[in-house]
């Protein structure tokens, strides 16, 4: 556990000393959210009804944006090797980057999220699933893509290739999240969607660890 | 039976067979010298050694077993140094190596840490950030984490490389202490470091032998 927790204190130490590592993923999030309004006009109940989507696409961007480096520096600077040697399991090493991510780029933006929504006039009945909805999402994004971090390790032009790779994986994550929040504003129950959320983000939990540790002792051959 | 032991290990990269039938033998206080011409063989032959790299046949033991069967356990016991220094250039010189050293331990120990700089002369700098290091101060950085923990099997790849002559006499030092405690290495050197009673692998002539049989 001391282990574990060593990885996740060294990659926000990491974080915060080169800088921008925790603000650059909330502020692409904020920033591209705001571009909507000016491409398809302020009318606001437009702006209400694509509210939902709009953050939740944003955030997978922004996640997606955010774990591009996850493996690759220290690929390059040979830390990959010590850490696959160490005696913590590559698995966890891979879960304690995961968590860091977690809480540098996904928590920014669930604190961020409902503030956007108020913007684009969301009716604040659909707060509450949107929280909830973030909360069970951006981990699962960030498990996801650890795997397509993973994969694409040493590969030149790796972020182009991450998205490719990374894209497709979260759509179910994508329209569970967005069909929560648009129950609620229909007057319908979220539960379905969030209980499915809740079963992605279980299944990532269990398997990306593993997907992706699996892919970078390939890296490593 | 040696403690750690290599048999008829084949090494393939790629689609390029870069040695054939390899075997080591070694024991407590022992260390291995491996040598050879560039792209012999011996940073794949190290990496086999540390599990990074999965032989194409052949087995190599620790104790009677094979260390495939229980890697975690083979990780407790190698320090690995490869080409690369891994030294983060946003942390402090102490800082990169408590890292590894709590890492390996399991616990954050700071005595270790401080006599592992001093031994390598970093001692003074250990509050500025990595990023200022020579190339040749990163790489004594990387051989302190030999010192900060504790391991029974060193795996050094080329350790000497822009090491001052003085700081190669220290790596020296620090080598034949750790194998008069009973200690294994394994190093690939061009031959600058000189360690009393060390088994020499030549790479190059173990694939002219091999070549010739085949021939036969």
């Amino acid at each position: 556990m001391s282990r574990f927790l060593l990885i996740v204190a060294r990659e926000i130490r990491l974080a915060f000393r080169q800088g921008g590592g925790a603000g650059l993923a909330l502020a692409f999030f904020v920033l591209a959210a705001v571009l909507f309004p000016l491409g398809v006009g302020p009318e606001p109940n437009m702006l209400s009804r694509i509210a939902g989507g709009v953050v939740f696409v944003t955030a997978l961007l922004a996640t997606m944006l955010s774990l591009e480096r996850l493996f690759q520096a220290d690929f390059e600077d040979g830390s990959l090797d010590l850490l696959a040697l160490s005696p913590l399991p590559l698995e966890f090493v891979v879960l304690g980057k995961c968590v860091a991510n977690w809480l540098l780029a996904g928590l920014p933006l669930l604190i961020a999220a409902p503030m956007l929504a108020i913007l684009f006039h969301m009716n604040t009945e659909g707060l509450p699933a949107l929280i909830a909805a973030m909360l069970l999402a951006t981990p699962t994004l960030s498990l996801v893509g650890s795997i397509g971090a993973a994969l694409t390790v040493g590969a030149r032009r790796g972020g182009v290739l991450l998205s490719l790779l990374v894209l497709p994986l979260y759509v179910p994550v994508l329209i569970f999240a967005v069909g929560a929040v648009d129950a609620v504003l229909q007057d319908f129950t979220a539960q379905p969607q969030l209980l499915a959320l809740s079963g992605l983000l279980l299944a990532a939990l269990a398997l990306a660890p593993w997907a992706a540790a699996g892919a970078l002792r390939q890296a490593l051959e | 039976m040696s403690l750690f032991e290599g048999r008829d290990l084949v090494c393939v990269r790629g689609e390029r067979t870069v040695f054939r039938r390899i075997g080591f033998a070694l024991d407590d206080g022992q260390a291995l010298v491996l040598r050879g011409s560039n792209g012999s063989g011996k940073s794949s032959l190290l990496r086999l050694m540390a599990g990074l790299l999965r032989p194409a046949a052949g087995s190599i033991d620790w104790d009677g077993q094979p260390v495939a069967l229980d890697p975690e356990a083979h990780h407790y016991r190698i320090h690995y140094l490869g080409h690369l220094d891994a030294v983060k250039p946003a942390l402090t010189v102490c800082e990169n190596l408590a890292f590894w050293s709590a890492l390996s331990r399991g616990q954050a120990r700071a005595a270790p840490v401080r006599d592992a700089l001093a031994r390598f002369g970093l001692d003074r700098l250990g509050d500025i950030p990595a990023r200022m290091l020579s190339a040749g101060q990163r790489r004594r950085l990387a051989l302190a984490r030999l010192l900060a923990a504790p391991a029974a099997l060193w795996l050094l790849d080329e350790p000497t490389v822009s090491l001052d002559t003085e700081s190669t006499a220290v790596l020296a030092e620090t080598l034949t202490q750790h194998l008069r405690d009973g200690g294994l290495a394994v190093i690939a050197t061009h031959g600058e470091l000189t360690l009393p009673g060390t088994i020499d692998l030549d790479l190059d002539r173990a694939a002219a032998l091999d070549f010739a049989e085949v021939l036969q």
